[in-house]
């Protein structure tokens, strides 16, 4: 089990308290297939993804961003017990996703500079220590019922 | 930050002074955002430029394993940029940058074996 101290659980929930979750899982996903164009392999259903723009402005794109940082905000809900939350969730990225678990890797560092641009100096190095380790702990979860 | 968030970084710096704001971090980093500076001006050769600092990488530092440290280090890198550029680190220039410091990366680790 993973283990947050006092301070680390205040870091992360002060910071999501303030995180529009919508534009912030928008965000993060466009950039995800902005910046590793292979991720877009995973979304071919999702229509116009030719270009940054199209990708920022493509509707499937926000919601499914915004469905993403929802489940991120469950883990959030449930820090002492991440690998229950996301049990489920594993078993659906790998048996009907068939997602490889080095792409949770890439979005949770994404997030992480997301935050930064939206948070800018309140994004301490203590704060971006604690997200830091909140995604990897995310990415372990999600890639733990893989088999 | 790169020491803050992924303390197993500091193990290639037994020698220095890691404490906040250390002069030895201070004037590393400077050294590294240096050489970085380096990279960008000769973006379109990247190999002959940085070849010396991938001798180094390779035969002195060994940082290991080679492109997921050096990753390490591109991520906090680009959060400071973003915490300095906060809306104009678009999408757009993330890419970019993320794109340039993998081929940073890949070149420092070119002779590694």
């Amino acid at each position: 089990m993973v283990h947050w101290t006092a301070e680390e659980k205040q870091l992360i929930t002060s910071i999501w308290a303030k995180v529009n979750v919508e534009e912030c899982g928008a965000e993060a996903l466009a950039r995800l297939l902005i910046v590793y164009p292979w991720t877009q392999r995973f979304f071919s259903s999702f229509g116009n993804l030719s270009s940054p723009t199209a990708i920022i402005g493509n509707p499937k794109v926000r919601a499914h961003g915004k469905k993403v940082l929802t489940s991120f905000g469950e883990a959030i809900k449930n820090l002492d017990n991440i690998k229950a939350t996301y049990s489920k969730l594993s078993e659906l990225h790998c048996e009907k996703l068939h997602v490889d678990p080095e792409n949770f890797r890439l979005l949770g560092d994404i997030l992480i500079i997301v935050l930064a641009a939206h948070f800018t100096k309140d994004f301490s190095p203590a704060c971006q220590a604690v997200w830091q380790k909140l995604v990897t702990v995310v990415a372990h979860a999600l890639a733990r019922r893989y088999h | 930050r790169m020491f803050c968030a992924h303390p197993q970084t500091k193990t290639y710096f037994p020698h220095f002074d890691l404490s906040k704001g250390s002069d030895q971090i201070r004037g590393h980093g400077k050294k590294v955002a240096g050489a970085l500076g380096t990279a960008v001006k000769n973006i379109d050769n990247l190999s002959q430029a940085l070849s010396e600092l991938s001798n180094l990488h390779a035969y002195n530092l060994r940082v290991d394993p080679p492109h997921f440290a050096l990753q390490i280090l591109a991520q906090s890198l680009q959060v400071v940029l973003a915490v300095h550029m906060g809306k104009e680190y678009s999408p757009e220039v993330h890419a970019a940058v993320d794109k340039f410091l993998s081929a940073v990366a890949a070149v420092l680790s070119e002779k590694y074996r």
